[in-house]
């Protein structure tokens, strides 16, 4: 293996399972012999959104909900860029909620992990997105009253090309996913079931571990109808791998000048290409 | 010769047209043009109308009283008509109603008769030309520009018969012509164009849209990654991406628009990623006039954002000032690696002036990037100035760029070290007393030493121009300082006159007088005298004439 990723201390919470999804990335970037300085990673706010600072590459650790913004200002200007997006639950479905279903739209060549751990962390155990309906927490002290979103679901309706699901507890899988959704051309998402040791006695290690299956090798990952029951397959039985992935054009595709032309950042600037603009006002 | 035109009717009634034909005929014609729009937020019906006014002399301001007026409905007539001087005339089509001193043509009668309805204002068009003495060719010219082949024939028939309509009473001296014809949107794009901003990214919202269209028109020309989004907050957050990543970036809305950008703004400054962007302010609060004019967002533009950073406002005074301001505002956001806020209004983004060509020649590309390093990067290294060398992610192997929202150490993690903490406080705000040096005092215009002095700041430039000038040449000692660049506030030219002005007069778009405010707390002056005008029209030169008497 000809590149190494080098790790900081994290200040993660014993047994949580951000630790296993940075085991994974690092493996995933190492196996695909992606060099520290040719990846940006981004982020929001949150305990996942932590994890430009666990890992050297390049690293934009923006504001909470945020993340997919700036990800996607990155690759337009930087094509060459290996764009990967890490954010929790709260930071994609809630706060960003609305960048969300845009960067699926888009279909802009990112890998988006979410660290989905159904509760809120660093504000200390709050109901999440995902946090399922009637779960006590900290704050719904007489249980959760609205809705959980179903992220794959979500993605699916909007068109996304890859859409996949992930265990922080099964990391040869995860790295797999994180190594075909970097690869992907276009908008990847992988949500990554991961326990929360100190603020969800609901969704735990074990509740996780047995419920996940992984989907079969007979599984067609082409048939969207079948993708959607997966996607909404959320009770004793999880199933985690590529649900659904279809081959479309790349955002970036679409600018002829992106496509055919150097990166943008590579562009040398002249003020004087701009002149002939003065004979539309003549 | 100085002469007004408006013409007026509902939304969907084909004004724009008329407006960017007639204007750029006259200024074919050697005249300089000054045109201000005045519309209703809705596609069809209501009132809009354009004062269009034209002169042989140097114009930036419209006048209330006017020469023609063009009528294409009842309430036009029944709006405008007491503006006509007695030496005017007011043109309508046969359709609107009868009324003493109207001239009625025939124009939808003849329009009916080429068979295209569409082309009724450009018989009037023809009208109107042929009132004024310009010879058809140079109006036939711009027709043929403007559409394709069946439409400019079909209009150059029109224009043709619209010739025909009228008696010649004014005779326009055909001279040269060496200007360009723009508005303030297209101005800054044109700006951030030459400057070399390669991702441009808004949400729609009226002013502001004529730069997001203007760089659409142009990406692909250009290689500029123009995109829409989802909502003014992903704008900022993106626009910073781009930035970050090493492209020059640019977003840009009016005031509830910007409102959403305050929290990346405040990331901008703790990120210290540069970034340029505009507020082409309407007036406010909430939704407000979506069409309208005011000044109102001085003060929040200074201030938005939570905690403390440095930031750099220009408001811009002119289209020509827009367009070097622009470019001059990516210069200043990477040489100290901070947002750079333009401010700009309605009034200034859609009116159209006449002015010579821009000089692309002596603008320069200063980029403050470093393309390699000794030693281990830090995003964040302390420095003597306060700003830290900067490099492109990926381009330097081995080195990586981390930014961060939470507050950091030299390397861009995150710290809870006081210590620290002091550092990269003081070290932001370093770079505020550096920007200092780069501020450049207010215009100024008039007497010298004044015993009046009229403060004003951003598009209120072209009427205070006018305004001063027309009362200095009756004898009236006065002058004016129109802030440009406005935070940091400079302060020594207004000190200097201050000492010999009996007055100071504060002119402003807003009706808490916040360029009075900031004279206060920056220089300790208060004004005498404040003229304030917030109904969401901008000032008339003769408007501010008259306000300007009554006080001294």
């Amino acid at each position: 293996m000809s590149c190494q990723y080098e790790l900081y201390e994290p200040s993660w919470c014993p047994g949580c399972g951000n630790y296993m999804i940075r085991t994974a990335l690092k493996m995933a970037l190492e196996e695909l012999d992606i060099k520290p300085h040719e990846v940006v990673i981004v982020s929001g706010i949150g305990q996942a959104a932590k994890m430009p600072h666990y890992i050297k590459t390049n690293g934009f650790n923006g504001l909470h909900g945020r993340a997919l913004p700036p990800a996607i200002g990155i690759k337009m200007a930087n094509k060459n860029l290996n764009v990967i997006v890490e954010s929790g639950d709260g930071d994609t479905y809630g706060e960003g909620g609305n960048h969300f279903i845009h960067a699926i739209r888009r279909n802009i060549d990112i890998a988006h992990f979410v660290h989905d751990n159904q509760i809120y962390g660093l504000t200390k155990g709050q109901a999440s997105p995902t946090t399922a309906m009637g779960q006590i927490t900290t704050l719904q002290f007489d249980g959760v009253k609205v809705e959980p979103v179903k992220p794959l679901a979500l993605a699916l309706t909007m068109g996304a090309g890859f859409v996949a699901r992930g265990f922080a507890g099964d990391i040869p899988h995860l790295v797999g996913l994180m190594k075909e959704a970097i690869k992907y051309k276009g908008y990847a998402l992988v949500d990554i079931l991961q326990p929360c040791v100190v603020w969800n006695k609901v969704n735990t290690f074990s509740w996780y571990k047995n419920r996940v299956y992984h989907l079969p090798e007979s599984y067609d990952y082409t048939n969207k109808e079948e993708a959607m029951k997966k996607a909404l397959e959320f009770d004793d039985r999880i199933p985690i791998g590529i649900l659904y992935r279809e081959e479309k054009e790349a955002y970036l595709d679409k600018f002829d000048f992106i496509k055919e032309g150097p990166p943008l950042v590579d562009l040398e600037l002249n003020p004087l290409d701009a002149e002939k603009l003065m004979d539309e006002f003549r | 010769m100085d002469l007004s035109l408006i013409i007026g009717g509902q939304a969907g009634q084909g004004m724009d047209t008329f407006a960017s034909l007639f204007e750029k005929t006259i200024k074919r014609c050697g005249y300089n043009v000054y045109a201000y729009s005045d519309y209703m937020s809705r596609i069809r019906g209501g009132h809009n109308y354009f004062n269009i006014r034209f002169s042989s002399e140097n114009i930036l301001a419209v006048k209330d009283n006017i020469d023609i007026l063009f009528a294409l409905d009842d309430e036009t007539v029944n709006v405008h008509k007491h503006k006509v001087k007695d030496t005017g005339i007011v043109i309508a089509d046969e359709l609107v109603a009868e009324e003493d001193n109207i001239t009625h043509l025939k124009l939808s009668d003849i329009a009916r008769k080429l068979k295209n309805q569409k082309v009724a204002n450009t018989v009037g068009l023809g009208a109107i030309l042929k009132y004024l003495g310009v010879p058809i060719n140079i109006a036939g010219e711009v027709i043929r520009e403007e559409f394709t082949e069946d439409i400019a024939n079909a209009n150059l028939k029109a224009l043709e018969e619209g010739y025909k309509l009228m008696d010649t009473r004014h005779h326009l001296d055909i001279k040269e012509d060496n200007s360009i014809l723009i508005n303030g949107n297209e101005a800054v794009g044109l700006g951030a164009i030459a400057a070399g901003c390669k991702f441009y990214c808004g949400y729609p919202m009226t002013p502001s849209t004529g730069i997001l269209s203007f760089m659409a028109k142009h990406a692909d020309e250009f290689n500029i990654a123009v995109d829409q989004v989802e909502d003014e907050v992903a704008a900022l957050n993106m626009a910073l991406g781009a930035s970050y990543a090493g492209i020059r970036a640019m977003t840009g809305s009016s005031g509830g628009g910007f409102a959403l950008m305050v929290e990346a703004l405040s990331l901008a400054g703790i990120i210290e990623v540069p970034i340029v962007l505009i507020n082409v302010q309407r007036p406010g609060p909430a939704t407000g006039f979506p069409t309208r004019t005011e000044q109102a967002d001085l003060r929040f533009m200074i201030h938005a954002g939570h905690g403390e950073f440095p930031r750099m406002v220009i408001a811009l005074r002119d289209t020509e000032d827009a367009f070097y301001q622009t470019v001059r505002a990516f210069n200043i956001a990477e040489k100290y690696n901070i947002p750079v806020l333009l401010v700009s209004d309605q009034h200034l983004a859609d009116g159209m002036t006449t002015k010579k060509p821009f000089n692309f020649r002596d603008i320069k590309i200063e980029r403050n990037i470093q393309s390699s390093i000794e030693g281990e990067y830090k995003a964040y290294r302390l420095t003597e100035s306060g700003v830290s060398p900067r490099i492109i992610p990926g381009k330097i192997e081995g080195a990586t760029v981390l930014v961060d929202s939470d507050e950091h150490d030299e390397y861009g993690h995150i710290t809870e070290s006081g210590e620290i903490r002091t550092k990269m406080v003081e070290k932001r705000l370093k770079k505020f007393e550096l920007l200092k040096e780069d501020i450049k005092e207010p215009w100024f215009i008039g007497d010298e030493n004044p015993e009046n002095l009229v403060v004003c700041w951003g598009s209120t430039y072209g009427t205070v121009k006018e305004t001063v000038e027309n009362l200095k040449d009756e004898g009236i000692s006065i002058g004016a300082l129109v802030f440009g660049d406005i935070w940091p506030f400079p302060t020594k030219k207004l000190l200097e006159l201050k000492k010999k002005a009996r007055n100071i007069i504060d002119v402003e778009q807003n009706a808490t007088a916040q360029l009075d405010s900031l004279i206060r707390e920056e220089a300790l002056i208060k004004s005498d005298i404040k003229i304030l005008k917030y109904d969401g029209r901008p000032f008339t030169a003769d408007e501010l004439y008259k306000r300007i008497r009554e006080v001294i």
